[in-house]
């Protein structure tokens, strides 16, 4: 069975929240939705869950379940704040969506504490949920949502209120509970590590559009259009020039004149090969752009660093300079205007910098 | 308030006497008279006026009567309240805070205004005139409904809003349908004011005194008008002591249960900060929507739209007849004409506010005192809501048995009117000045100390500004509250210190047509001014908001 989301559309008056998504999602994989405040990410799952009313068509199989109302879509909802009833305790939580009239109610004692059990939070049964904890209420949010065994698992921003370090141990607790029940899941969130450590694939939600879906390693490494390289951390950006590769040019790759210098970098680097017209972006991450010595057996040619890897020398001097994990984040001023590389040390503002830019991480894109 | 400066220290401490001073004289003193004179016969207990009130049959049908109208009253308002709650809190439409206002209107008017509004619409010559419904229980019940309509609307409306909607959807993602997700999920959410505005709606119908008097018929009487008629007809005041001992032992006990259903605990629902989101009309909502500005349109425009209407129709058409004989005497058989009626309640009015206001005032700021939590100022906030469980009927009689001896012979006196108002009015001052007071952030106070003000100059420039807006509001709320009351004036208002509240009352009671036109242009005057003071203090707090 796939989860299929069709043209799927929803508007506020005449504001769209998202238009015209198509996804498709495997029946016990997780797809994880990543966007900024205000993508639509939340409206998404809302729109799925039948909570909006929405345009498209949302199939499970070949059943229709836009024509269901929410109830009996078979769909659960992790919320953001957890939505926990405050009149029940825990175990009550849990068990509400076993008291559905088809459900047998004997067992659903049983499976309830089950569930709990599953989630870490057995002997919680009886407790008041203003007595929980963030972590605690999320397991529980968890295991109400599982309990009349869904077909499909919207979660909702659910690590958003948590700590570091909770947040880290949930979500390798949460995804082994959801491999071992099989459901499909959808899982928005606005955290790059929460999408790419959860996510078989990821989806990227811009301005209520799917700009990209693939396996994580494809979505990291081949952003698909300028935006999308941005969102995912492509900081530094310049423009080019596309230069007609002529029969006699010795570098194999897509030629380009920058205003830090002439380059190539490999055609799989931008989308469709760089069949767009002469004027381009070329981006990169902060990681690709390394104040570090450069490699000098390589006098007369291109530089190319310890692997073998085309190198681009950058002049530039430090306008700030600030600590990251584990390296300095630089922003340097350079002949193409304002940038972003990373040193292994802190470099006093001013100085002047000599810098590689590793060119097989460089990204062109259309204007 | 600086609590390191002892002038301030001392300032606060004469002020706080004072105010004792005042309450345990015309409050505490005279209600203490009527409850012994109810049970002491000679300096002996004697509780045959008591066990009367069981075995008499007269008084037995007055008691049950008063809590069938109070019960029938309070399920009518929620029956329709709960629906108008969903529709004007949760619904998003176009003159929302029109239609607020609208059906708040009747609950701030006088009750003697919405009482003439009903004379107007179901009594003789009055469009519904022909049900003969005037002097029924049903008109008692119409009269209360739409008085405290406003009250279930709003308390659970508000709550309505605020609860966390999310939960509503869990219900429906877990497979529940709306039904179901009501009943399960959203009805224990606001069951706390849907119990808390019954307990409210309960207490003001079982006091209410007004409404009765004017729409009432034989076999209508209740315990408040039953006081007042032992008092001022029979001369029976053990009756009246006793029939006041039964009424404050309920009303306290209603205030028992709600302070108890309404103790805050960890089960009671998370509010959200603000409202999350309007529902967009579709056409079932709209269905709802109609139905439930029809209900306002019916309960409340109706009545007062016929008061209006009523003033201005003569038997020759329509004119201003009526409101050029407010200026006259003529054959209304009182001893003042409205206009210096209204003028008496006018200063009366100013005159409680200047009481009431002071007093309240004094009283907010013990209570908010180190944040409220010193048990005396828990006490203090406590003991100053004991007028609202006395209804100004008894408080009214109280002046009667105990203002008649030197130096506090003030039976005679005008003071002794605007003394009761205030009386009566600085609860709703205490209770509008206390949460503004106490939400003054303590970090502003913190800030400005920590930018070198001195404490004097820390309560001037972050208290005092606060103080200031909650004076202006319960001011409005005072004169409001004070140029209504009905109640406890009827007791000690004399012939020539009549005010408009009751100088309405008793043109309802004359007969011929002139007298009745004098009652509706005389109601609507004061309907006119309630709502300026109203309006005046709305756009006053928007203001200082802003």
């Amino acid at each position: 069975m796939t989860l299929r989301l069709r043209n799927l559309s929803l508007s506020y008056g005449d504001v769209p929240a998202i238009s015209g998504v198509d996804l498709e999602i495997t029946q016990g994989t997780t797809l994880a939705v990543l966007g900024a405040s205000g993508s639509g990410k939340s409206t998404l799952l809302r729109a799925v869950a039948g909570l909006e009313p929405s345009r498209g068509e949302i199939l499970w199989g070949d059943e229709p379940l836009h024509r269901l109302p929410t109830h009996r879509r078979g769909v659960g909802f992790v919320f953001q704040d957890h939505a926990l009833f405050p009149q029940r305790n825990v175990l009550e939580n849990v068990r509400f969506g076993l008291e559905m009239p088809h459900y047998n109610r004997t067992d659903a004692a049983k499976r309830a504490s089950a569930l709990l059990d599953r989630v870490g939070l057995a002997g919680f049964e009886e407790r008041e949920t203003h007595e929980l904890s963030g972590g605690e209420r999320q397991r529980v949010a968890l295991a109400r949502a599982l309990a009349p065994a869904p077909r499909v698992l919207l979660l909702d921003e659910p690590y958003g209120a948590l700590d570091r370090e909770l947040r880290e141990r949930l979500m390798l607790d949460v995804r082994e509970i959801l491999r071992e029940s099989g459901v499909t899941v959808i899982h928005v969130t606005h955290d790059h590590d929460e999408a790419f450590a959860l996510g078989d694939e990821v989806a990227i939600l811009h301005d209520g559009r799917i700009s990209q879906c693939a396996p994580p390693s494809e979505v990291w490494g081949h952003p698909c259009d300028l935006a999308t390289a941005r969102f995912l951390g492509h900081t530094s950006s310049l423009h080019a020039e596309k230069v007609r590769a002529e029969g006699s040019s010795s570098s194999s790759g897509l030629n380009l004149t920058t205003a830090l210098g002439d380059f190539a970098i490999p055609y799989e680097n931008a989308p469709s090969n760089g069949s767009f017209d002469t004027e381009c972006c070329v981006t990169w991450r902060p990681e690709s752009l390394r104040a570090e010595s450069l490699n000098g057996s390589t006098e007369g040619g291109a530089p190319l660093d310890q692997r073998g890897r085309p190198l681009l020398r950058v002049f530039g001097t430090v306008m700030e300079c600030s600590f990251r994990h584990g390296h300095y984040l630089l922003s340097l001023e350079t002949a193409a205007g304002r940038v972003e590389g990373i040193s292994r040390e802190s470099v006093p503002r001013d100085q002047r910098l000599t810098l590689a830019l590793n060119l097989d991480e460089v990204r062109a894109y259309a204007l | 308030m600086d609590r390191h400066s002892p002038a301030l220290t001392l300032l606060r401490r004469t002020s706080l006497s004072a105010a004792a001073f005042f309450f345990a004289v015309f409050f505490l003193w005279p209600i203490s008279t009527v409850i012994t004179r109810g049970v002491f016969v000679d300096g002996t207990l004697d509780l045959s006026s008591l066990t009367r009130l069981l075995s008499n049959s007269g008084l037995r049908r007055v008691i049950v009567f008063t809590f069938l109208q109070a019960s029938v009253s309070t399920l009518g308002a929620l029956v329709l309240g709960i629906p108008g709650a969903y529709a004007f809190s949760r619904l998003a439409f176009r003159g929302r805070a029109g239609v607020l206002a609208l059906l708040t209107l009747p609950f701030v008017l006088p009750t003697v205004v919405v009482g003439s509004a009903f004379v107007a619409l179901l009594g003789e010559n009055g469009p519904l005139g022909g049900l003969h419904l005037n002097g029924s229980l049903a008109a008692i019940v119409l009269a209360q409904i739409c008085f405290n309509y406003a009250v279930v609307v709003r308390s659970v409306g508000s709550q309505w809003a605020h609860i966390d909607h999310s939960a509503a959807q869990a219900s429906r993602t877990l497979g529940a349908g709306p039904a179901r997700t009501w009943l399960r999920v959203t009805l224990p959410s606001i069951k706390p004011s849907i119990v808390s505005s019954a307990l409210i709606v309960f207490l003001f119908c079982f006091t209410s005194f007004g409404l009765i008097l004017i729409l009432g018929g034989p076999g209508t009487a209740t315990i408040e008008t039953e006081i007042y008629r032992a008092t001022m007809q029979s001369l029976d005041l053990r009756t009246a002591a006793a029939l006041s001992i039964l009424q404050i032992l309920v009303v306290g006990g209603v205030i028992l249960s709600g302070m108890r259903a309404g103790r805050v605990d960890g089960r009671s629902p998370r509010w959200r900060p603000s409202g999350s989101g309007l529902l967009k009309l579709n056409s079932k909502r709209s269905l709802v929507l109609t139905a439930n500005l029809l209900v306002v349109v019916l309960l409340v425009g109706a009545p007062l739209g016929v008061l209006i209407s009523r003033s201005f129709t003569t038997s020759s058409g329509l004119g201003l007849n009526w409101y050029r004989s407010l200026g006259e005497l003529g054959s209304t058989g009182l001893a003042e004409t409205p206009l210096k009626a209204l003028s008496n309640s006018l200063t009366f009015a100013a005159v409680a506010t200047f009481i009431a206001v002071p007093l309240g005032l004094i009283i907010a700021l013990a209570v908010t005192v180190k944040g409220g939590q010193t048990i005396s100022a828990r006490f203090m906030e406590r003991a100053v809501m004991l007028p609202l469980g006395v209804s100004a009927v008894t408080l009214g009689l109280g002046y009667l048995l105990t203002l008649d001896t030197p130096p506090l012979d003030l039976r005679t006196s005008w003071w002794l009117i605007p003394i009761a108002q205030a009386i009566v009015a600085t609860p709703f001052v205490v209770r509008i000045a206390v949460p503004i007071i106490a939400s003054t952030d303590q970090r502003l106070r913190d800030a400005a100390a920590l930018l070198g003000a001195r404490p004097s100059r820390v309560w001037r420039s972050v208290d005092l500004p606060v103080i200031r807006s909650a004076v202006a509001t319960g001011a409005g709320f005072a004169f409001a509250i004070s140029l209504g009351e009905f109640g406890a004036t009827a007791f000690i208002v004399r012939p020539e210190t009549t005010t408009l509240p009751i100088a309405i009352y008793r043109l309802l009671g004359r007969p011929g047509e002139t007298n009745f036109g004098a009652a509706m242009a005389s109601a609507v005057l004061l309907m006119s001014a309630t709502a300026a003071i109203l309006i005046l203090l709305d756009r006053d707090s928007l203001g200082s908001r802003s």
